[in-house]
């Protein structure tokens, strides 16, 4: 049976019949408080002014839109592509444009500590960062296994003077990190916020996160009209949870872009492609794609980039794929690696595995001649124009990059 | 609130009041530690008087839960455990042992079994009320629903951090009973604020005569006893999953002594619950 279909469909924060708030009663009472407090925010100037300016002046937004020519060259000059340079924010990826957001509403809300979960340790970074920013305690949630294979991260997240919490249960990585933040967000839940690092979780989440990621496709559309005289005809980005997709989707969504989310297709191990190949239902406090058994159990995801590594993701790209509007697929392990190698001797940039996702992507895009026909008829008479999110930067990634140095 | 159709679970409690019984109701995850055990613990449940039993069906990611029930439900998962298995062990523990059952599990397994199969399977096994932590009502509508119409309850949450407004409209759709998380947290951490329950508990009364069932960190015979003197019910878990160690006998004989001495702290308090 369709299992949705036991949901009232049209509760808080839907997607399609996808989000809602699965959560314990504990945590309901504090959802709502969020939520008023996100909707009263974000019509407030102040609020937005407060934002703007950190946004700008402490992670120094706007971020560049690059034009990555070596790069178009080794694909076959088929396109122009253009690279939105969320690694140049501070902290190196564009997970601190969501947390400037959220602990502005924290200190709202009067809460005196945050908890976040990270898997990359990009999203830890980030929320330890705000949190020295404005002087709340701060602990972070990670897997033993990314604690592992990120140490820069760890490193970083106790100098900026967060707790970093090694997470030892399930397959110690992401979701398992999830799950503990959540432990500790319903039990101290009267003095903490938990900032969640993607467009995932229960409602406001997926939207909260999604408005603060926005400005990254506001950016970019207008960046990219100005240099190429015109709209992009695809536009490119990893999804783990699906917050930097979604940030610069949201740009475009509108317009008659081709929207591509490239999920992690692992290896011989596993995957992470929750889209691809997972099937509706509840993880974190959401309704949407995951991967589960026959019996419901959650499988452990795979993938080679600790931030792509979990079994759910957010429930705005259920819908979206659901109705067609973006087109999901993945790259495997070993095209990410290669991809990360590439773009950083092509470019001198070093992208981070999950962005090397979507680099990855674009390469099999233009290599495909079907693909590059239907760019081209998209385009008319002029070269084709791509745009790429480059959510992070791979830093972190030296010790992990499958033998490269 | 005359609208409500009480199920099996809202009718026993309704009688264990009449009779004065305030019952201790043990969780237990299913098949745990192994089946023979659990069968065994059931046994020693129905001996040491409870006239329910929870029966926790296993998640791979259970936010509710700490480290006991966490490693409860791996480890049945990991022999093999499945929902289907679980509805038919909860069959058991009514035929075979006279108890009647409420079953509690995350979500996720019972979507993906099927609501209205597993609504079915519960009425065909005896279950008299179901709990899901993760289901708020917000969203339960369509679950409860399919429950009640095989006579089963879909039982309600209260935390301490339900505001007034909120508890008002749970407590209109509430059947059974209504389990009152004791403290924020999760399963089996902290202890029951003995100084906090009182307020708490007379709040949530003024409310509503359903029976008010208390669980989470509920550990000792001296907590429970307090507990008993306020509520209708005590609910124990991860106090008695920590005793089923070593070998099976042992294990049997440490849960069989652990459950007597909660089963007495309960009956023999006095208190002012209705
Ligand atoms: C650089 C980078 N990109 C992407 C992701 C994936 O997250 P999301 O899909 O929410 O953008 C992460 C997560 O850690 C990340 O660090």
């Amino acid at each position: 049976m369709n299992t949705s279909s036991i949901f009232a469909g049209d509760g808080p924060g839907r997607f399609g019949p996808y989000g809602g708030q699965f959560v314990p009663e504990t945590l309901m009472p504090c959802l709502h408080e969020l939520t008023a407090t996100w909707e009263a925010a974000r019509r407030d100037p102040d609020f937005n002014t407060e934002l703007a300016a950190l946004l700008a002046d402490y992670s120094g937004r706007p971020t560049p839109l690059y034009r990555a020519r070596r790069f178009e060259r080794s694909c076959g000059d088929t396109a122009r592509i253009y690279l939105k340079r969320e690694d140049l924010n501070h902290t190196g990826a564009h997970k601190i444009n969501n947390c400037l957001g959220q602990i502005l509403l924290a200190q709202r809300m009067g809460k005196r500590r945050i908890v976040a979960e990270t898997g990359a340790g990009q999203h830890g970074v980030a929320t330890a960062t705000v949190c020295a920013l404005v002087g709340l305690e701060c602990t972070v949630y990670m897997g033993e296994v990314d604690m592992a294979r990120q140490a820069p991260n760890v490193r970083r997240m106790k100098l900026l003077g967060a707790t970093v919490e090694c997470v030892t249960s399930g397959a110690r990585t992401l979701k398992d990190a999830s799950s503990e933040a959540i432990r500790d967000w319903v039990t101290n839940v009267a003095t903490t916020h938990y900032i969640i690092g993607s467009v995932v979780g229960p409602h406001p989440y997926p939207a909260m996160v999604r408005d603060f990621q926005a400005v990254i496709g506001i950016e970019a559309r207008q960046q990219v009209l100005d240099r190429a005289g015109r709209l992009p005809d695809a536009v490119i980005a990893c999804v783990g949870g699906g917050s930097n997709a979604i940030g610069i989707f949201a740009g475009f969504i509108a317009d008659p872009v081709d929207l591509f989310g490239v999920e992690a297709g692992g290896s011989a191990a596993g995957h992470s492609a929750a889209l691809g190949l997972g099937e509706p239902g509840v993880l974190h406090g959401s309704f949407s794609y995951l991967l589960q058994d026959d019996d419901g159990q959650i499988i452990p995801a795979h993938s080679v980039a600790a931030g792509l590594d979990y079994p759910g993701v957010g429930p705005e790209h259920s819908h979206l794929k659901d109705t067609g509007r973006v087109q999901y697929g993945s790259v495997n392990d070993s095209e990410a690696l290669a991809a990360f190698s590439d773009l950083s001797r092509l470019e001198g940039i070093i992208p981070a595995l999950e962005s090397s996702h979507a680099i990855a992507w674009c390469r099999r895009l233009l290599d495909d001649p079907a693909a590059v026909a239907r760019l081209r008829e998209h385009a008319g008479d002029e070269q084709p124009v791509v745009v790429i999110n480059l959510s992070g930067r791979g830093d972190k990634d030296m010790d992990n990059n499958g033998g490269e140095s | 609130m005359s609208a409500r159709r009480t199920g099996r679970l809202g009718r026993l409690t309704a009688s264990l009041r009449t009779a004065r019984v305030k019952p201790l109701v043990p969780f237990i995850t299913a098949g745990y530690p192994d089946e023979p055990t659990f069968d065994r613990v059931l046994a020693a449940i129905a001996a040491a008087g409870c006239p329910l039993v929870e029966i926790g069906i296993p998640f791979s990611d259970p936010v509710a839960d700490g480290p006991v029930i966490q490693a409860a439900s791996q480890k049945v998962l990991a022999r093999g455990m499945t929902l289907a298995r679980t509805l038919a062990l909860a069959a058991t523990a009514h035929r075979d042992h006279g108890l009647d059952v409420v079953m509690m599990g995350y979500l996720n397994p019972i979507l993906k079994f099927g609501p209205a199969r597993f609504a079915a399977t519960c009425g065909e096994s005896s279950v008299a009320g179901v709990i899901v932590p993760d289901l708020p009502p917000e969203e339960a509508a369509g679950l409860r629903e399919l429950l009640a119409a095989r006579d089963v309850d879909l039982v309600d949450l209260v935390a301490p951090t339900t505001d007034p407004a909120r508890l008002v409209r749970k407590v209109e759709q509430a059947t059974g009973f209504l389990y009152l998380v004791s403290t924020t947290g999760v399963t089996g951490s902290g202890t029951a604020a003995a100084d906090t329950l009182p307020d708490y508990l007379t709040r949530v009364r003024a409310t509503t005569d359903l029976p008010l069932y208390v669980g989470f960190g509920i550990a000792t015979p001296q907590q429970a006893g307090q507990v008993a003197a306020l509520a209708d019910g005590v609910i124990v878990g991860s106090a008695l999953l920590r005793t089923l160690t070593g070998d099976r006998d042992g294990a049997v004989a440490a849960a069989t002594e652990f459950l007597h001495e909660m089963a007495q702290a309960v009956t023999s308090a006095k208190g002012t619950s209705r």
